[in-house]
């Protein structure tokens, strides 16, 4: 507990943490390192000298799949997914401030989607767009498949938002004579907009990930995470962790941009309101 | 405008505001703004799943599927001993999933919440726990391989240090090997709703528990555990319908010896038996919705958002 004096508890919960640590990272950093392997090394240790050959052969043409493809239709249907969940739930969200018929269901549904085992919603959509004689793509099928995965995240993570939304800032608005829109435009949405960032960066990056939901719904042309399953089952050189780590950097470097994003937004409002 | 003041209900205080309001939002306005949502749920997945339900009764054979009302679907499902066996082993994956983790994670969270002073620390900490988080799963998955292996790290590790002869065999395309990938990918989901019960505990509450004279130990138990029971229950929904409907997980690293029902599911996928696999994801999804539902009894989550 919080005594003056740590005791053995702090230092023996202290080192089951950092084990858990080690457990999260451990692996991961095992593969960045061996994605460096020399040309003639395998899976596993020892390093068999050290180069750049497995990303130079990530970029040249690969007997399996096409990883540039893939690599840029997951960044086109993770940027849809973005928008679509921060402006589907935000939009909830004010919904779900007044009372509407149907809001317990509504609620229900949501929480449902979270804990539809993802093959389902892969295999209903495929048989749905199936039966209607539609072709299943990335950026419709895949999409809505998506969607039912970060709708909900982002429907909850809206509500933690507005339960700390202090609303006076809105009746100050309004008695100020602002319209509806106005007291939205002008008042919520920037006090909103770093929360709005994080549901976005959440949006992307389940999406950027998702295997399972995008399995019957991709139609032909494979996403990212379908590549590399691809490539786990074909592939026994260290590209694939190449590949690995180079999806690992970019998931970092996306976070770090909007971190950066949210720092500077921060600076910039603290420059604008004088301080 | 007194009701204003007692009260911070969003809700009421719209209403209590719509007097003096120059232009009141229309009635219609809530269901305007929770149409694009609805809209989206209930054609990807109320839609869909009613689509697997009725195709559950439909007919096959090895080139396409017929519209019709047969239960032959069910029955071949539920007389075959495969999938009896095929529910106890991704039971059990679930069991020992869950098990493990909620070790884990309320270990961790309690560290955290309750070990950990500075705030600042507290976020740093709990940052660090979610970074692997945003890697691929199947990324975080082929990254055992070289732990693992044959000749993999733990195994040269142990035998260089004299520990065993031979390699072990089990370490990788096993049981073990399946459960450590569950635990390592989905403890993230139990930390999290588990720490975040722990940091609305009023500290106050502890303070008095060790006033009155209870142990770590007793504050633990009578005090921390009870008030932590919704981020326990929420945490194991996740963990729990995560594994029930694995396939991948269990392909990639039981090297396919082993089987669940998501994976047997994507396997009659594969083999195109459409009406097979919606009859086992309907059955999936009540056993699946039974637990759910059970686990729910203990705690309303409405209340927790």
């Amino acid at each position: 507990m919080n005594t003056s004096r740590r005791g053995l508890s702090f230092y023996l919960l202290g080192a089951f943490f950092a084990l858990f640590v080690l457990f999260l990272y451990g692996p991961t950093a095992t593969i960045l390192i061996l994605s460096f392997q020399g040309p003639e090394g395998g899976l596993t240790f020892p390093m068999n000298g050290v180069s750049l050959h497995w990303f130079r052969n990530l970029f040249e043409q690969q007997a399996v799949g096409d990883f540039g493809g893939s690599f840029r239709r997951s960044i086109a249907l993770g940027l849809m997914v973005m928008v679509l969940t921060v402006l589907f739930s935000v939009l909830a969200g004010f919904a779900f401030r007044r009372r509407f018929r149907g809001s317990g269901a509504l609620f229900y549904l949501a929480v449902a989607s979270l804990i539809v085992p993802s093959i389902l919603v892969s295999l209903g959509i495929g048989l749905f767009f199936n039966i209607l004689g539609l072709e299943p793509a990335w950026y419709s099928s895949a999409l809505g498949a998506h969607l039912t995965w970060t709708l909900p995240f982002g429907l909850l993570i809206v509500f933690a938002i507005f339960n700390r939304f202090n609303p006076a800032y809105e009746e100050a608005a309004r008695d100020l004579g602002a319209t509806p829109w106005q007291t939205v435009r002008h008042v919520v949405l920037p006090i909103l907009l770093p929360s709005l960032i994080g549901v976005g960066l959440f949006g992307f990056t389940l999406s950027y990930d998702e295997f399972a939901r995008t399995l019957m719904t991709a139609g032909s042309f494979n996403t990212l995470p379908l590549e590399i399953y691809g490539m786990t089952t074909n592939v026994t050189t260290p590209v694939l962790y190449a590949l690995g780590s180079l999806t690992t950097v970019f998931s970092f470097s996306v976070i770090g941009l909007a971190l950066l994003g949210l720092i500077l937004l921060r600076r910039h409002r603290l420059r604008r309101s004088g301080i | 405008m007194t009701l204003t003041a007692e009260t911070s209900r969003p809700s009421v205080t719209a209403a209590a505001g719509r007097a003096r309001r120059p232009r009141p939002l229309p009635r219609i306005a809530p269901y305007l703004q929770a149409a694009p949502l609805t809209v989206a749920l209930l054609l990807f997945l109320l839609v869909p799943i009613l689509t697997i339900v009725a195709v559950s009764f439909w007919d096959y054979d090895s080139v396409r599927i017929y519209p019709d009302f047969v239960l032959t679907n069910y029955t071949e499902l539920l007389t075959s001993p495969v999938t009896w066996k095929t529910y106890l082993n991704t039971l059990k994956y679930a069991a020992l999933t869950w098990a493990i983790t909620l070790g884990i994670g309320f270990t961790v969270a309690y560290f955290l919440a309750f070990h950990v002073r500075s705030t600042t620390w507290q976020m740093v900490l709990f940052l660090v726990c979610t970074i692997p988080f945003w890697t691929s799963n199947i990324i975080r998955m082929i990254s055992w391989i070289p732990f693992l292996g044959r000749n993999g790290l733990l195994n040269s590790g142990l035998i260089s240090a004299g520990i065993i002869d031979q390699p072990l065999e089990f370490l990788l395309f096993s049981d073990f090997s399946v459960v450590l990938a569950f635990v390592h990918l989905y403890a993230l989901f139990m930390v999290v709703p588990i720490f975040n019960s722990m940091m609305r505990i009023d500290r106050a509450l502890i303070e008095a528990a060790r006033d009155g004279g209870a142990s770590a130990a007793q504050t633990l138990w009578n005090v921390i555990l009870p008030l932590t029971k919704p981020g326990i229950a929420i945490g194991s929904i996740f963990v729990v319908t995560l594994v029930m409907g694995d396939f991948i997980t269990v392909r990639l690293m039981s090297g396919g010896q082993s089987a669940s029902i998501g994976l047997m599911i994507a396997n009659e996928i594969s083999l195109l038996q459409y009406p097979a696999a919606a009859a086992n994801a309907v059955v999936l999804l009540a056993v699946v919705l039974i637990m759910v539902v059970a686990m729910l009894r203990v705690v309303d989550i409405r209340k927790e958002l």
